[in-house]
């Protein structure tokens, strides 16, 4: 009993008196940290999704308070935090418009038929290492989800279509999604712009026709009334250079008879 | 000369990494750069002579008089813990690039057998209060040879044509391996 008794009192003793000499030192020893960091990683998301360039939320909020970085540099946050961030660091941000990921094909299940049954692992970048995925079409989403795996936001969900749809409001443009997909069909464009072509096939015009319903062919309609270049065909695909010609209402009604409607807006298939 | 003897042979003949193979994780883990291998070193001459005067103190003022000697083993690693954290600040104090450096090894030297196996010999070997310092300043000398010697070959390595089944942690062992049987041939030192 009294064996018990000492040896509880001596740990508690030891005990004590280390914890009081590591608080001395602990005060002795203090990092001066700029304050400010902890501030700015109060403010970030804290998903530490890597989506800035830095190893995580506390990395990034390091660069930011020293000035190796613009304000604005979280991708997932948003405007809303960098305008708290430049304000309690007490500097201007350029205000960039949101950015959102677009999916660049219309390759549905029943436009895009599938050459053969793939019976692998369920993913796009599995699919795509034999003979270049499933579809005809060796350009075309396949529909696996490899960029919905990745999405930490929810923003990405594959429709009955079996292509996957974009989640506009949830969506943060990290960017995961992009390099997720082995076809590179996914791109980050500015929320407002909502003109694009909706395919990525090189293939020739003959083919392509053969391989989806809604590939672009290559035919140069929409050129036609493209007079200073807004719209060129590059290697059998259309190719917009200037969105100046969403103003000019006589070229608009040739990008309006794009016989696949390859071209177009996006309010037509996704939300 | 006893403690002279007592100090060759904790760092040579008896290496704790290479004889007693206590340690073995810092060993393998900060063995890349000589550099940081000798900040190792040096953190972990610091944290072994205290341990050893601290620890020695402990068991002969406290444990024995009390007859707790069966607190050694909690009663060292409270020790040893504080140390590192000890340690941990004045490092992270004077120089960070050290503490990114040394990372998760840092706090790693807790639980670094090396320094309880130090305590538990100095107590089990019943060694006076000068002989226990010497042997933890020995000892951890040792620990500091063993890491940059093997920190300096793979160095060396980096430029090496090794197997392509071997590189990384295979070539690493069967180094380790060679120098712990040259360091055997000290035996025969004393």
């Amino acid at each position: 009993m009294f064996n018990i008794a000492i040896s509880i009192l001596t740990m508690g003793i030891l005990g004590a008196f280390f914890a009081y000499g590591l608080s001395i030192a602990k005060n002795k020893f203090k990092v001066e940290e700029d304050p400010r960091i902890d501030q700015v990683e109060e403010v970030l998301p804290g998903a530490n999704c890597g989506a800035c360039g830095y190893p995580g939320c506390r990395a990034l909020a390091e660069a930011i308070a020293s000035g190796q970085v613009d304000a604005n540099s979280c991708p997932v946050g948003g405007s809303e935090t960098a305008q708290e961030i430049a304000q309690m660091l007490g500097v201007e941000i350029i205000e960039t418009e949101r950015q959102v990921v677009v999916l660049l094909c219309r390759g549905t299940e029943t436009a895009a038929q599938r050459k053969a049954e793939y019976r692998g692992i369920r993913q796009c970048y599995a699919a795509s290492l034999v003979q270049s995925g499933d579809k005809f079409c060796s350009y075309g989403c396949l529909g696996y989800g490899d960029c919905v795996d990745v999405c930490n936001f929810d923003a990405l969900h594959i429709d009955k279509e079996g292509l996957p749809v974009v989640d506009r409001e949830k969506c943060t443009a990290c960017g995961l999604c992009v390099k997720a997909c082995p076809k590179n069909l996914l791109e980050l464009h500015p929320v407002s712009r909502k003109f694009f072509v909706f395919c990525m096939s090189l293939d020739n015009p003959k083919s392509s026709r053969k391989n989806c319903k809604n590939a672009c062919t290559g035919c140069m309609i929409c050129t036609k009334g493209a007079q200073n270049g807004e719209i060129v065909v590059e290697n059998n695909l259309s190719l917009i250079n200037n969105l100046d010609i969403l103003e000019n209402e006589e070229a608009m009604q040739w990008v309006g008879k794009c016989p696949t409607k390859a071209i177009g807006f996006l309010e037509e298939n996704q939300n | 000369m006893e403690l002279i003897l007592l100090f060759i042979s904790a760092a040579i003949i008896n290496n704790f990494v290479l004889s007693y193979f206590l340690g073995i994780c810092p060993f393998l883990g900060v063995s890349k750069k000589i550099d940081a291998a000798f900040s190792m070193g040096l953190a972990v001459i610091f944290v072994m002579s205290i341990t050893s005067v601290i620890s020695w103190l402990v068991n002969h003022l406290i444990l024995i008089p009390f007859h707790l000697e069966i607190l050694q083993y909690v009663v060292f690693i409270l020790v040893i813990a504080s140390l590192v954290q000890f340690v941990e600040m004045v490092i992270k104090k004077i120089s960070p690039p050290l503490y990114r450096a040394l990372g998760i090894f840092l706090p790693l030297i807790t639980t670094n057998c090396a320094i309880l196996g130090l305590a538990l010999f100095i107590s089990l070997r019943e060694y006076s209060f000068i002989q226990g310092l010497v042997f933890g300043l020995g000892a951890s000398v040792g620990f500091t040879l063993a890491l940059v010697i093997m920190a300096g070959i793979r160095e060396e390595l980096e430029t090496a044509d090794i197997p392509e089944s071997l590189k990384g942690a295979g070539i690493t062992l069967i180094v380790a391996g060679i120098l712990s049987l040259a360091f055997m041939g000290f035996a025969g030192l004393i």
